[in-house]
């Protein structure tokens, strides 16, 4: 007899059961029951905002360098894995070329934004040449706990195409993951655990995104929405619920296949610019430059 | 060589010194630039600056007649409109200060000499000394004396503050003024550093310039000075006098030097007590606005005399 | 010797002679001035001496719908059609236009907001031209300015601009508006609308286009027609933070962009090794600057109690030189309150404090007796927990709080929803990079405060806001970027 595996939650880089103690079954595209995933509550949101926060701002804290490298090595982990996510996709009812498709471009994508870590500052930031004597400079910061709707079309890519611009950035998330293909979520939070990211950067919960939407919208403590492909009552009453604390909201209605799914823009979306300003002092009979 | 040495006590003093941000004075000041000043409150302010000059020569050329005929034009400003006041002062090398004393009188206006090897302060102490006994002995009722500016940018701060307080000693009944040459200074740190030095050292004014060197008192400079001016006084409830000098030519920006003592030490310093200016050329155009708000008229410099 | 000296200023009156006031104002739709469908007028009066200024149209929502279908037009037809280049040149010169008038608009801002001739000439009139200039340059290099995003104009932008700084909020919405390519209808406050107007008839001059800029003048219920309109692309406003809320909400379920600038509670932080004058003088600037009515205000000052009673003291002696009073007079520092109705607010601020039991302090000042005024106040013995320190009073009120350590500080400081503006006063470099990294906030003084620059981008965190107003940052909220 085959051993089903159970797909738990991902909350500050362990793997609980949702405390509702609730499951549902996750169905392949011709019906087949295939696994049970965890049905996440709202007490499952609040913990995992409760953790992201306190991950968020070491997270932000380490250098870009570093940020890079972590980031670089979810490809890593995300390739030698690479058979695990052919298999679940495989299981759901995709084609192997659709799913080889959909598991490379995810390892591209991380390896793509890997590689901004440290270089999206130098081109959101800027020195602004302002008419007194003072220095004056802008530099992006994270904007701090992100929630994310996660694609619901594609199980794994749009996933990524959300998470990993917004945590490359130096924010954490929260991510409610694909309701229907929840499966490959939880197969990379395994790759996450595995790879060096700190736990609560990435918080990954499956089950209903209409029951916990509502408190990921409406949590104060979160600072932003990344939400994707919602339709339009469900992302008006989040937006309508995220006007209580200004959360930042991006709602993307795009083709996560799409090269054009990738680009700085996603990482701008989940910034603040903030601008510093310094005297600069006048050295007597100096007119400086070299 | 080994590091000039200080006395623990002076290292704490200087430490005690805040530091100063050069563009946020820079704002300050022209907060008070901006100010308006019209009618009473304009003739009142040209009048205390009249009565704050130190009349000032200090040239090699000078002679005795020349020293006289500056102390006639100090008692006697300008005869054709009445009632003004006289200037605080008439400020001259050690040589000149019996020639200033006889020619002065009973006016009940100073003489202030310069001393301590006046201007560049180059000199052993003892003929320092000297040339600061011969003006006491002479009349002077001031001492304007320089700091050793070499050995404070040395960082040999024990020495300029040994100096300052040796001749303060001489000074029995002169006040001493100590003169820092702000311009051979490297920043407005520096000026308040030494500000609260020659405070601490005993003197009873303290001085930009000697207007041989430019920059002179520029407003930071003079800001910085009297903001430790402000803080000795909060501290110990004694008050310093503070003397702008070199540079200082025009009503305007003596008006604007005096708004400044205004916001920054109060009213109690608008007297010629506690405020001088450093000046040769200033009076004539005090004169000469003055006579401006008396009469509407924009004045020609031909009707004010020039001695 | 002279002993015992007062020297009082003479007043020193701005001359109002260049002003020109119309008994009555319309509205500017379409490059006319056209009377309100509305058949509606409300009073504008000087806030210094509440004398009636002028009557101005209130516009309804078919005044509404008129301007913005103007704006259409004159975007379809005419704005996009023109190239950055020819863009840029008519905010050249309206830029030279305002600059020539920079006196009348200087003296018209002060009479209908209360705001000191000083800052009305020396502050917002000047950087209203500035930005005109700066974002004229941009018009023309919007692809170079984004590389490979295409960037492109929105369309019309539906703008609305506060009573503070009414000609610099106007330039802060309009001048990167119309360099991006998009027509503009703006609404002004309803205390504040005479330089909107002034301007409108600035665009007549410079030949702009009839419909690229309408100005709708009108209460709160004309910036909801505004809001609600339909065929927007666009809102930007200025204002308080509950009113941003609702602008927020009313745009969901449509594709209009928003960009808001909300409110503060900003935290002026000064620690033992400041450089203690500058840093006074900072507060003073932080918190009294246009009488405390900036949504960047430092109005929480938190000072290290090694200095806290040092701080206080030369505070307290730097208020002895600050002259409230009349708003034309020179010398002023603090004019008048913008309204009745914001001086009943900071008034029962200044009661709530009181009942809070802080310790208060204000000036012996003589106010005016017309017009409405308001003493510099400061509030000590007061904690974080207390309403005056957590609110946003948007007056000349300033709560001072002490601490021991930058942890404590940083920590208090953040604990607000809002994030606009922070100042930090310390003398060690490595420390002001240090604590300005952790401070939640869209702009950090170090060492300064209130300095604003067109180059430079201003907007807030959290519930201060979102998008950036000023600099490159700027134009970001003003186009779109089709892939």
């Amino acid at each position: 007899m085959e051993v089903l595996k159970t797909y738990k939650l991902y909350i500050g880089g362990q793997f609980p059961r949702t405390e509702s103690g609730r499951s549902y079954a996750v169905l392949s595209q011709s019906g087949q029951h295939i696994a049970n995933a965890c049905q996440g509550s709202k007490k499952d949101i609040r913990n995992a905002v409760q953790v992201a926060r306190k991950a968020q701002a070491s997270w932000a804290a380490k250098t870009a360098f570093n940020r890079s490298q972590i980031i670089y090595r979810i490809a890593e982990m995300l390739e030698a894995r690479k058979g695990q996510f052919l298999e679940e996709l495989q299981a759901l009812g995709f084609d192997l070329k659709s799913a080889t498709q959909e598991v490379e471009t995810s390892i591209d994508r991380c390896v793509y934004y890997a590689g901004w870590a440290d270089k999206y500052q130098a081109l959101l930031g800027t020195v602004n040449p302002v008419a007194s004597s003072h220095f004056n400079f802008s530099v992006p910061e994270a904007m701090g706990v992100v929630g994310v709707v996660a694609c619901q079309q594609t199980a794994i890519l749009g996933f990524i195409s959300q998470v990993l611009p917004a945590i490359i950035g130096g924010n954490s998330v929260v991510v409610i993951a694909n309701q229907k293909l929840p499966l490959c979520a939880i197969t990379f939070a395994e790759v996450l655990a595995t790879s060096d990211v700190p736990g609560g950067v990435v918080n990954i919960l499956t089950g209903s995104v209409e029951e916990m939407l509502p408190t990921l919208s409406g949590h104060m403590d979160v600072n932003a929405l990344s939400l994707a492909q919602l339709d339009s009552a469900i992302l008006e009453k989040a937006q309508t619920e995220a006007v209580e604390n200004l959360k930042r909201v991006m709602s993307y209605s795009i083709d996560f296949s799409q090269s054009t799914a990738q680009g700085l823009s996603y990482i701008s979306d989940f910034q603040e610019i903030k601008t510093t300003w310094h005297p600069v002092e006048q050295i007597a009979g100096g007119a400086g430059g070299y | 060589m080994l590091p000039p040495r200080n006395n623990p006590d002076l290292i704490s003093l200087l430490a005690k010194s805040p530091t100063i941000d050069q563009t946020g004075s820079i704002e300050r000041v022209a907060r008070i630039q901006a100010r308006s000043l019209k009618g009473a409150a304009k003739l009142q302010g040209l009048r205390m600056a009249l009565s704050m000059i130190d009349l000032t020569t200090l040239e090699g050329k000078d002679t005795p007649g020349k020293v006289r005929q500056l102390c006639f034009k100090a008692q006697h400003l300008h005869d054709q409109t009445s009632d003004l006041p006289k200037v605080a002062a008439v400020c001259v090398y050690p040589s000149m200060v019996g020639i200033a004393k006889k020619a002065l009188g009973d006016s009940g206006i100073k003489v202030a000499s310069v001393s301590t090897a006046f201007p560049s302060g180059q000199a052993p102490f003892s003929v320092k000394k000297d040339d600061t006994l011969f003006a006491l002995e002479n009349g002077a009722d001031e001492i304007d004396m320089v700091i050793s500016r070499g050995r404070f940018l040395a960082g040999d701060y024990q020495f300029v503050f040994d100096e300052i307080a040796a001749i303060k000693e001489l000074c029995t009944s002169a006040r001493l003024k100590v003169i820092f040459e702000t311009g051979e200074l490297d920043s407005l740190d520096q000026v308040r550093k030494i500000s609260d030095l020659s405070i601490a050292a005993g003197a009873d004014f303290i001085k930009t310039s000697t207007g041989k060197i430019q920059p002179a008192a520029t407003f930071p400079v003079v800001l910085t000075m009297l903001g430790a001016i402000k803080d000795h006084y909060d501290r110990t409830g004694q008050m310093i006098g503070m003397k702008p000098a070199g540079g200082i030519s025009s009503a305007k920006l003596a008006l604007q030097h005096l708004l400044l003592v205004k916001e920054v030490l109060g009213e109690a310093w608008l007297t010629n007590e506690w405020y001088r200016f450093g000046a040769s050329s200033l009076a004539n155009d005090l004169l000469l606005q003055y006579q401006k708000q008396l009469t509407g008229k924009y004045q020609s410099a031909a009707y004010f005399s020039i001695d | 010797m002279m002993s015992n000296t007062t020297w009082n200023l003479d007043p020193s009156l701005e001359s109002t002679a260049l002003v020109q006031i119309k008994p009555q104002y319309e509205l500017f739709i379409d490059g006319k001035w056209q009377a309100p469908l509305s058949k509606t007028y409300f009073d504008s009066i000087n806030p210094a001496d509440e004398t009636h200024l002028a009557k101005i149209a209130w516009a309804n929502q078919a005044d509404v719908d008129l301007a913005v279908r103007a704006a259409r037009t004159a975007y379809t037809n005419v704005w996009s059609q023109l190239s950055g280049a020819e863009r840029g040149k008519y905010l050249f010169r309206i830029a030279r236009l305002m600059q020539e008038k920079a006196r009348e608009l200087a003296v018209l801002e002060t009479l209908d907001g209360g705001k000191p001739i000083r800052e009305a000439r020396d502050v917002d009139v000047p950087l209203a031209c500035n930005h005109f200039f700066y974002y004229a340059g941009w018009a023309d290099k919007l692809l170079e300015a984004f590389p490979g995003q295409n960037p492109a104009a929105l369309g019309v932008a539906g703008q609305i601009t506060p009573w503070n700084f009414p000609l610099l909020m106007l330039a802060w919405k309009i001048a990167p508006a119309l360099a991006c390519g998009n027509t503009v209808v703006l609404k002004p406050a309803e205390t504040t609308s005479l330089t909107a107007l002034k301007f409108a008839e600035i665009c007549q001059e410079a030949g702009l286009p009839p419909g690229v800029v309408n100005i709708v003048t009108g209460y709160g219920d004309t910036g909801a027609a505004l809001v609600a309109h339909p065929d927007l692309d666009k809102i930007a406003f200025t204002g308080s933070t509950a009113v941003g809320k609702q602008i927020q909400k009313a745009c969901i379920g449509t594709t209009k962009k928003l960009t808001l600038e909300l409110g503060g509670k900003s935290a002026n932080i000064i620690l033992e090794d400041a450089p203690i004058d500058q840093a006074v003088e900072g507060v003073i600037n932080a918190i009294f600057f246009n009488q405390g009515h900036v949504c960047c205000a430092g109005s929480r000052l938190f000072v290290q109690e090694s200095i806290a009673t040092q701080v206080l003291d030369k505070l307290k002696f730097r208020l002895q030189s600050i002259y409230v009073g009349n708003p034309l007079d020179k010398n002023t520092d603090i004019g008048a309150i913008n309204s009745k109705k914001q001086l009943e607010t900071i008034e029962r601020y200044i009661q709530l404090g009181l009942e809070e039991g802080a310790e208060i302090y204000q000036p012996t000042c003589e106010l005016p007796s017309a017009g409405y005024y308001c003493k510099p106040t400061l509030f000590t013995d007061v904690a974080q927990s207390a309403r005056i320190v957590q609110e946003e009073i948007f007056g000349p009120v300033l709560t001072i709080q002490t601490f021991r350590t930058i942890e404590e500080v940083v920590q208090k400081a953040n604990n607000t929803p809002y994030g606009l503006a922070a100042g930090i006063w310390t003398d060690k470099g490595a420390r002001i990079f240090g604590v300005s990294q952790q401070l939640q906030a869209g702009v950090v003084w170090a060492n300064t405060y209130n300095k604003f620059d067109p180059a430079s981008p201003f907007g807030g965190y959290k519930e201060s806001g979102f998008g950036r107003e000023g600099g490159l940052h700027g134009l970001r909220a003003y186009l779109k970027f089709p892939n």
